[in-house]
């Protein structure tokens, strides 16, 4: 476990919870139903591709499963549910997952598509609106106003911690 | 050398390496304060720890250069070359006499006056300068100049004899060297290493373990590889590194003992008990993890031994004992495994006060106590909530010990085992793996799924046949199985794990599906509302004294694997005790077998005899007390029969008396019953209804008519006096009257002659005697011949073992 928290110190500050300022708003865009999210790029340890899930039985429904990742057990966790959003209707398309770390542990976020990462001007940030729907509230650190589409700040512990709850 | 004299050697060669530094550094910066106090305080330290470790030479060195520093701490005194000059003799001084300590375990002789003269030279001579206050004292302090400056001759002297006591500056050098060449030694020998950096060495060689693994499976399946060389060279090389890593994180479990002498001597003190504290094998070496998760346990029963164990002084004489109680601490290696007895022998556990907790609190019911055995009685000590104390102490019985003891050290994937004997005393028996990081393990599979069990935990394999002896029964849908004629209570995985929902769900076609529909028509098929269990592999497992059965679909090879924690957001699934990477990249997780007997089933009530109980009941049986049904047949004599052997009481009216074969019989539940008088006085006439003792076994039954049911009662079978008159075993004193015990068997035999015909009876004798008597090993499938024969042979003068 703390093999990485050797090798990249700086991914301390994304555990410990992110901070939107004007210095700091690099952003990896995420599609998860038509709808794009953000997660604060230092908190990003790895995109990947489809890969093997093997099940954990009796787990919460949010949680796929487990994966290794270069020797590393992650754990992966299906947003869609989380988010109550339906589950994706093709098997077809790929899954990829956005790996992140969370208390000094590894969760691989299973998503519909990873973007770019954008850098984004602070004076487009808004407060979560009050009237969001409470599940997605609670996981938004706000908004960004995009050109042509919104941006929501996914805030990562806080997504984790609903499923452990 | 002494462990701790070795340690404050590499202690204050570091100290003393950094105050060389610091003092360089307050040279250059004579006003850095917090320098100061940073080489003030290394100073003190040393001279605390030379005069707790009786070193009076370095002591007496180190305090005087302390004054000094003192002074430059207090401002009093201004950091010149000179002083620190002076302050660095002082410190190399010190070095030569460590190292004299570590070549030869003692301080050199002679004395280092020379310098300390010239220490107090400079803490006094500044000070008369410096201050006012110390004006007056300018007589005496000049006098003790004068004294000084004689001690300084003298030293010098003294050091023109002993070569290894230089007293000034010119033999300087060649001291530092002597002395660094004796420091390096020391450094060498014991190096301080963050536990971090050992951690993710751990990590790292377990990463290395785990790809070894894997190419050792590639390897496998290949014929012919020029990798095969290379690569068995690399396996070697692997097992030993991680044989060398794991050493880097043993410590002697001393260590976790260290606090235990304390604690008696405060426990003896305070209950007025003289207790005598033994440890044994305290260089027994485990994992760090391991260790720390030992230590509370370990200290919580020392203190119960202590507090409950032994008896006060007066008691101990009463009961022949030496004043003196004993706790005996012993840690041993036994096939990778640390073993940990932690024994005392004071007045043992007292069944009695256990059994009437027990139903106090309501954990038991008097019936389901009768069946248990002291062993399993005295198990109820790990129970939750549980504590014989009379008063609860400032030291224990609040009930909150030996289930956390329990948890604990089943946690780590340890058992717990105990053995007492009322008045002699106790012994706890620990079995902790060596280490927690690497375990080997295992791998099952159920429902396409595979899974890792500590091989700790795995007693032995048993395959399950469809039919014959060896297969899965139900009890109302709960599986068991027949482990050498001991009921086996079985779990299945699938069920458990709720996989059967997966399975359904899954996409696959025809594959599971259209198996159990296959399965459908077999004869083990369970009741509707319970799952098809269509696996053979039962994986006998054991956790503490308990044993289970987990039933899965296939067996793989045993793995060593390493284990790692799940992810925290899974930690409230208690089935899982972590999860590991397979040889092919694969994840699992590892079943966590106390978790699944937790769930499944209470550990403690349930019935397993292990080797334990079964010897204590050997001792017993002559003495233990049987349940008797006391009846009347014939005469006034009252008789009795163990009341296991009877099946039921049934009142039987003559009319329901039907003639069959030359034998009366009576419908009895859709059967035939032949029933016997028990003797001619016993008629069934009349309109009167008769008691029948009915007693079966499998299919057959037999009724034996009486007069009367009398009672119920508990008493000892000893039979004093056998008339040899048929159908009775001898008499005995039951409820303080001479009683008719009366043979069974006898009466079966007349009712059926075929009674004992299909069972298979294997008694045989078990060699050995104890004391006059000799032990027999019962061993039968039928309870009723067990109960039955054991009273016969008993009689015969055999201990009787039921198997």
């Amino acid at each position: 476990m703390t093999q990485d928290t050797l090798e990249r110190p700086e991914e301390k500050q994304g555990r410990t919870g992110h901070q939107i300022t004007e210095s700091n708003t690099d952003y990896l865009t995420i599609n998860l139903a038509d709808q794009m999210f953000g997660i604060p790029v230092l908190q990003v340890q790895d995109v990947l591709g489809s890969h093997d899930v093997a099940h954990i039985p009796l787990a919460p429904a949010e949680v796929a499963g487990a994966l290794n990742l270069r020797g590393r057990i992650v754990t992966a966790i299906n947003v869609r549910k989380s988010l109550g959003l339906a589950e994706r209707s093709t098997k077809k398309t790929t899954q990829m997952s956005v790996v992140v770390e969370h208390d000094n542990e590894l969760y691989s976020l299973i998503i519909d598509e990873v973007g770019d990462v954008l850098s984004l001007d602070y004076s487009d940030y808004e407060q979560t609106p009050a009237t969001l729907d409470p599940v997605w509230r609670n996981i938004s650190m706000g908004i960004f106003r995009l050109e042509n589409k919104l941006l929501v700040v996914l805030d990562v512990p806080k997504l984790l911690d609903t499923v452990n709850a | 050398m002494d462990d701790l004299i070795a340690e404050f050697l590499t202690e204050t060669n570091e100290s003393l390496a950094e105050l060389d530094n610091d003092l360089v550094m307050l040279e250059q910066n004579p006003n850095d304060k917090d320098l100061l106090s940073t080489i003030f305080r290394i100073t003190h330290t040393i001279k605390g720890t030379c005069g707790f470790l009786d070193l009076p030479r370095l002591e007496k060195l180190a305090h005087h250069a302390e004054n000094v520093l003192g002074r430059f701490r207090d401002g009093d005194l201004e950091v010149t070359q000179e002083y620190v000059t002076l302050i660095f003799e002082s410190l190399d001084r010190l070095k030569y006499i460590l190292g004299e300590i570590e070549a030869n375990g003692k301080e050199p002789e002679g004395d280092d006056a020379d310098l300390i003269a010239k220490l107090d030279k400079a803490y006094e001579g500044e000070a008369i300068q410096g201050t006012t206050e110390s004006a007056n004292n300018a007589a005496t302090t000049s006098d003790d100049d004068d004294s000084a400056a004689e001690e300084i001759e003298d030293a010098v002297f003294s050091a023109d004899i002993d070569v290894a006591a230089p007293a000034e500056t010119a033999p300087q050098a060649q001291d530092t060297e002597t002395l660094t060449a004796r420091e390096s030694q020391v450094a060498n020998q014991t190096l301080r290493v963050n536990v971090g950096v050992l951690e993710n060495l751990m990590t790292m060689v377990s990463e290395l373990v785990l790809t070894r693994n894997q190419l050792l499976q590639i390897l496998r399946h290949q014929k012919e590889s020029e990798f095969s060389g290379p690569l068995q060279r690399l396996n070697q090389v692997v097992s030993e590194l991680q044989d060398g890593v794991m050493k880097t994180r043993m410590q002697p479990i001393g260590n976790a003992w260290a606090k235990l002498p304390r604690i008696v001597r405060d426990i003896a003190l305070e209950l007025g008990k003289k207790i005598d504290l033994q440890m044994h094998g305290k260089d027994t070496e485990l994992d760090r993890q391991v260790l720390e998760m030992i230590k509370d346990p370990l200290t919580h029963m020392v203190r119960n031994s202590a507090d409950h164990g032994l008896e006060i002084p007066q008691d101990r004489v009463k009961a022949g004992k030496a004043e003196t109680g004993r706790i005996r601490l012993n840690a041993y290696h036994e096939g990778g495994h640390i073993i940990i007895e932690i024994s005392d022998d004071g007045k043992g556990l007292a069944v009695d006060k256990i059994r009437a907790k027990i139903l106090e609190k309501g954990l038991a019911t008097e019936d389901e106590l009768a069946s248990l055995s002291t062993s399993q009685i005295q198990h109820f000590i790990f129970k939750a909530g549980f504590s014989t104390a009379e008063q609860v102490t400032s030291v224990s019985g609040r009930g909150v010990g030996m289930d956390v003891v329990r948890n604990n050290i089943e946690n780590i994937g340890g058992s717990i085992e105990l053995k007492s004997t009322e008045g002699k005393g106790t012994t706890f028996l620990i079995k902790i793996p060596l280490t927690l990081a690497i375990v080997s393990a295992l791998i099952v599979e159920t429902a396409k799924e595979r899974f890792a069990i500590p091989q700790l935990a795995v007693r032995e394999l048993v395959m399950a046949s469809e039919n014959g002896k060896s297969r899965i029964e139900t009890i109302k849908g709960t599986p068991v199985f027949r482990l050498r004629d001991q009921l086996l209570p079985l779990v299945d995985l699938r069920s458990l794990l709720r996989l059967n929902d997966i399975e359904a769900a899954s996409e696959y076609e025809g594959g599971d599906g259209a198996a159990i529909d296959d399965d459908a028509d077999k004869p083990k098929k369970l009741s509707e509302d319970s799952k098809q269990i269509n696996s053979d592999y039962i994986v006998v497992t054991q956790v503490g004294g308990y044993q289970f059965g987990i039933i899965v679909d296939r067996v793989y090879d045993t793995e060593e694997i390493v284990v790692k924690p799940v992810a925290s957001i899974l930690k409230s699934i208690d089935l899982f005790s972590g999860n590991t990477i397979l040889g092919d990249g694969s994840v699992i997780m590892i079943l966590d077998p106390s978790g699944i007997a937790k769930t499944t089933g209470d550990v403690e009530t349930s019935e397993t005899l292990d080797d334990q109980d079964a010897k204590s009941k050997v001792v017993d049986t002559s003495k233990e007390k049987t349940s008797l049904l006391l009846f009347e047949a014939g005469d006034d004599t009252p008789k009795a029969v163990p009341l296991s052997l009877v099946s039921r009481l049934e009142n039987i009216h003559p009319k329901d008396v039907e003639g069959s074969d030359g034998q009366i019989v009576i419908q009895y539940r859709g059967r035939l019953m032949p029933l016997e008088p028990f003797n001619s006085n016993v008629r069934m006439n009349g309109d009167e209804e008769k008691p029948v003792l009915v007693f079966a076994n499998d299919e057959k039954s037999m009724g034996l008519i009486v007069d009367n049911i009398v009672d119920i009662v508990e008493d000892v079978i000893d039979i004093q006096h056998n008339s040899g008159q048929s159908g009775i075993m001898g008499s005995s004193i039951i409820n303080g009257k001479a009683t008719d015990i009366i043979d069974v068997g006898f009466f079966v035999k007349q009712a059926d002659k075929e009674w004992f015909m299909p069972d298979e009876q294997e008694p045989f004798s078990k060699g050995g005697e104890h004391s006059v008597r000799k032990n027999v090993l019962l061993v039968d499938d039928s309870p009723f011949f067990r109960n039955m024969l054991t009273p016969l042979l008993n009689v015969s003068g055999y201990n009787v073992t039921t198997k």
